[in-house]
Order: C-alpha cells, then sequence, then structure tokens
C-alpha cells in the first residue's frame, strides 16, 4: 500500500463526487439549447442537491428499515463504482480488488436495493416502476457486460485499470471490434440512465417514467442522496466509456505529475461525451416501452458481433 | 502489430457490419435508405483505401464510379421512387426483430467459419475483411427474405451488391475493370426496371405488399 496510490484513489472519489452533478447540468444545459429553450444555469444540480439537503424528509408511514437504507446504499455502490473505475490515473487501491464484473454487480446491486425500495411503501407507480426497471436491468447487464468483454478479449484482463493501461500506452492501434462494442455501449448507456430513447428524465407523474417512478415516495435527503447517486452512475457510465474507448492521457502507475495534465483531458473527453449525449436525445423519439427490449437486445447482439470479429481479425 | 491502414481497412469493414445490422433491424424506408448510402460511402472509401495502399489507379476508377452510382444516382433515384410511390413514411411490420438478429449472429458464424481458409490462401492485405464481406452478403440476403413490402427489398439488393463489391476489393483487389462496369450497369439498369415494376404491382394491387404476388388467380 503506498500513499500515492490512495492519494489517487481519495482524489478520483472526490472528483467523481465533484464532477457527476457538473456532468448532469452539462448535459441538461446543452439539451435546451438544442431544444431552442433557455438553459437553465450550469450549477442548477447543485442548488438542487443543496436545497434538497436541507429541507426536511418525510417517510411514509409504511416504510421498513430498507426504505431509510436504500438511498445510502445505492448511493455507497454508484461511489464505489466511480472509484474502480480509472479516471485520473491507473494506480487505483481498490481496482485489484473489483474488476469489471464486479463494476456490472455493483450497479444490479444499487438496482435491487432502489426496486426493492420503491415496492416498499406500495404505491402502484412505485412498484410499476420497479418492474420496469428490472426489465431494463436483466436487458442491460448482459449488455454491458458484453461490452466490457470485448475490451477485456484485447487487453487479456478484466480489471479496469489493465484495461485502460493496456489500451492506452502501447502502440496505437485501431480495434474494429472496440467500434461494434462502442455503438453496444452507447446504448446501454442511454437505456441504463434514463435517458431519451428509453426513458425520459426531465418528466415527473407520467406513464412512460421508469427512474422517477422509484424515487417518487423520496423526498428531503433521501432523494438528494438518489439523486446524487444517479448523477455518479452517469458519471461512471461515460468514465468507462471513455476508459474502454477513449483512453488516451490517463496517467501511468506511480506518475504523480501526470495526474495534472490528465485532469483537463478527463474534462475535454466528458463535455464532448456530454454534448453527444445532448444530441442523441435532442435527435430520437421516446420509444414505447415494448420496444425497449429490442433495444437492448441490439446492443447486446451488436457486443456478440463485437466478439465475434474480434475473433476473426484480432490476431 | 498490423500496420495502421490494414486496421483502418477492418474498422471500415467493421462499420459495413454494423450497417448491414442496422438495415436489418430497421423498419422506416427513408432510414433504409439514408443506411444504404452511408454503406455505399464505407465501400467507396475501402476502395480508395486499398487503391491508396497498393498503388493501383484503376481501383480509383472503380471508386469514383461507385461514389457516383451508390452514393449519388442510385439514393437520388430510390427518394424520388419513394416519393412518387407515396411511401416514405410508410412502416413495415418487421416480425420479432431480436430473432431476425439472432439468426442474423449464426449467419455471420458461418460466414466466418466459410471464409477462414479462404482468407488463408489470399494475399492481399484485406484478407480479413473477406468474412465481413461475405456476412453481409448473406444478411442483405436475409433482409431480402424477410421483407414483405417492395422497396425494402429492392434495397436490400442493392445492398448485396454493394457487400459483394466489397468482398471482390478486399478478396483479390477488385474484378477487371470492364467486369465492373458492366456490373455497374445492370445494377442501374436493374433498378430502373425494378422501378417500373413497382409501379405495375401498385397498379395491380393497389399495394406493395408482396404477398399478392402469391396468389395465382383472381377470388
Amino acid at each position: 500500500m503506498n500513499y500515492f496510490g490512495l492519494l489517487a484513489q481519495s482524489f478520483a472519489v472526490l472528483l467523481a463526487l465533484l464532477l457527476a452533478p457538473l456532468l448532469k447540468g452539462w448535459v441538461d444545459l446543452w439539451r435546451a439549447w438544442l431544444q431552442n429553450r433557455s438553459a437553465p444555469s450550469l450549477l442548477q444540480p447543485y442548488r438542487v442537491l443543496h436545497k434538497l439537503f436541507w429541507k426536511e424528509s418525510v417517510v411514509a408511514d409504511a416504510a421498513s428499515p430498507l426504505f431509510r437504507l436504500a438511498p445510502y446504499a445505492v448511493f455507497g455502490c454508484m461511489l464505489l463504482a466511480c472509484a474502480i473505475v480509472p479516471t485520473l490515473s491507473t494506480d487505483l487501491p481498490f481496482a485489484p480488488v473489483a474488476d469489471a464484473i464486479a463494476l456490472a454487480g455493483l450497479f444490479a446491486l444499487a438496482r435491487v436495493f432502489m426496486s426493492l425500495a420503491a415496492m416498499d411503501i406500495g404505491t402502484a407507480f412505485g412498484s410499476l416502476g420497479a418492474r420496469r426497471e428490472m426489465l431494463l436491468g436483466f436487458l442491460a447487464e448482459p449488455a454491458l457486460l458484453m461490452v466490457l468483454f470485448n475490451a477485456s478479449l484485447i487487453t487479456g484482463s478484466t480489471s479496469l485499470a489493465t484495461i485502460v493501461e493496456t489500451l492506452g500506452h502501447q502502440q496505437f492501434a485501431i480495434h474494429p471490434s472496440l467500434a461494434v462494442a462502442g455503438v453496444a455501449f452507447t446504448l446501454v448507456w442511454l437505456a441504463e440512465n434514463a435517458r431519451i430513447p428509453v426513458d425520459n428524465p426531465a418528466t415527473h407523474l407520467e406513464l412512460t417514467m421508469i427512474h422517477e417512478a422509484l424515487l417518487l415516495e423520496y423526498s428531503g435527503r433521501h432523494l438528494a442522496l438518489m439523486e446524487w447517486a444517479a448523477s455518479l452512475k452517469m458519471f461512471a457510465y461515460a468514465c468507462i466509456g471513455v476508459a474502454l474507448f477513449f483512453p488516451w492521457g490517463v496517467a501511468q502507475a506511480q506518475s504523480p505529475a501526470g495526474m495534472l495534465p490528465a485532469l483537463p483531458v478527463l474534462l475535454f473527453k466528458l463535455a464532448l461525451g456530454g454534448v453527444a449525449l445532448a444530441l442523441i436525445e435532442t435527435f430520437s423519439a421516446k420509444m414505447r416501452l415494448f420496444r425497449v427490449p429490442e433495444f437492448l437486445a441490439t446492443a447486446f447482439l451488436l457486443a456478440v458481433i463485437g466478439l465475434l470479429v474480434h475473433a476473426l481479425l484480432g490476431s | 502489430m498490423t500496420p495502421l491502414y490494414s486496421q483502418i481497412l477492418n474498422l471500415l469493414a467493421a462499420l459495413m457490419l454494423i450497417l448491414a445490422f442496422a438495415m436489418l433491424s430497421q423498419r422506416r424506408i427513408l432510414s433504409l435508405i439514408h443506411l444504404f448510402t452511408l454503406q455505399g460511402l464505407t465501400v467507396v472509401c475501402a476502395t480508395a483505401l486499398v487503391a491508396y495502399i497498393t498503388r493501383q489507379p484503376e481501383l480509383y476508377y472503380s471508386a469514383a464510379l461507385t461514389l457516383v452510382l451508390k452514393v449519388f444516382l442510385i439514393p437520388w433515384l430510390l427518394h424520388r421512387l419513394i416519393q412518387r410511390l407515396r411511401v416514405q413514411w410508410d412502416l413495415e411490420t418487421l416480425i420479432n426483430i431480436p430473432t431476425l438478429m439472432l439468426v442474423g449472429i449464426v449467419l455471420v458464424i458461418i460466414a466466418f467459419n466459410l471464409a477462414a481458409p479462404i482468407a488463408q490462401l489470399a494475399i492481399s492485405i484485406a484478407r480479413g475483411a473477406l468474412g465481413i464481406a461475405l456476412a453481409c452478403v448473406l444478411l442483405s440476403f436475409m433482409m431480402m427474405i424477410t421483407r414483405a413490402k417492395a422497396v425494402p427489398q429492392v434495397i436490400g439488393f442493392l445492398a448485396m451488391e454493394n457487400a459483394l463489391f466489397f468482398a471482390a476489393t478486399s478478396a483479390t483487389y477488385g474484378m477487371p475493370m470492364m467486369v465492373e462496369l458492366g456490373i455497374a450497369l445492370d445494377v442501374l439498369v436493374g433498378m430502373l426496371i425494378l422501378g417500373v415494376f413497382l409501379f405495375q404491382i401498385r397498379e395491380q394491387f393497389d399495394s406493395l405488399d408482396i404477398h399478392h404476388l402469391e396468389k395465382l388467380k383472381e377470388d
């Protein structure tokens, strides 16, 4: 255990905590611009979090302890997920413990907690949202795993830090299988983060909503934690995308100086990713729920094709 | 480490495969034409790249021919056709897209296995892409089989021709110029004749659904 690793790890976690709402604000900003609306401030998500943290938290009579526990569990899962994904440096003490499969497991654990908490109160919207969330989850997780395995096949490791180290610091090479996996990952990213073709992030109290239906009973600091966890999830996904498909510029292990230039590079890549997300959301229309399995099956099959393409062209 | 050019070529091949699957699962005719145009553009890029690597000027002509024909002329003709048939917003009820794509993956595996021994014999730089080109041919073929309307079938036919062209480029650096010119003319004329057919089908049956053609006599 070296001190630099600890420093890099805590810095990465702190960065994720601070940047995640900013990324959400950035995407909202571009969405508003692209749709000819006047945009909310870039700092709006922080204000919302601040407001919610100071509000009283109201819990329903029928709520079990699980309902109170869920926001902390979900938040913890997402924070841990952000800690595993290498953003600035590949020298992360957490990385050897949890690999890409554990990462998918963390997302699944958070999903289970959210769905259980939503069903806990017994409202119609909550159980409806929980069921939809589980439907999405069981289709999105295999697709995510297949995308991650695409990178694993190339680098020979399921540890994200090793993947980034191998992809980012070896001689520049174009991997056709990663192009296919990239398309699949984009589809999963949209589905997992309640983005527009699958779910509308800007809606409350609508029959089509998924993510908001799960949070309907939460208020105050619980809701703030849930919202923060959602933006952390988006940040984690964006960072996975950056790590797998644009890994250049991440600092080598044991080089504290490398982390300084890595920060603006990361910000630049995330900013571009946010704009791309806003563009996709503006150009596409919300799908019917029963089209979603089709959408995610496409993602899964594309990732499998990536594996096949690697088998054909890789060696 | 393979050289950068052949990596880009492989990337273009992967793009062809993605586009083939996108066409397989696309319901809207207009989007289908856009995808077809993109596929044509990919073939042009691949051909031009092979021409640049192998320094064969004929391949440049062939790329230019593809560009004019498959990126500009035929998509333009298709756009005009669907406008005059008034089907540009038509939706097709495809049966179960995930199943379709699963069958597609099986086809890809078959194509890859078929192409592996051929690719080992080939000496061209793009031999790895042969399997993908073969897979694209089979996928376009399946698209033709599974579609019920006439215009998507025509697009499937054209996509198959694109894939064959790509296979020829990747396996043997393209066909002789005369053959290529002949095929280009064939595709163009075929396209025009099919256009006339479509109007006739439509006049006879008031629809472009080719299931009507299966009846032998009037009820």
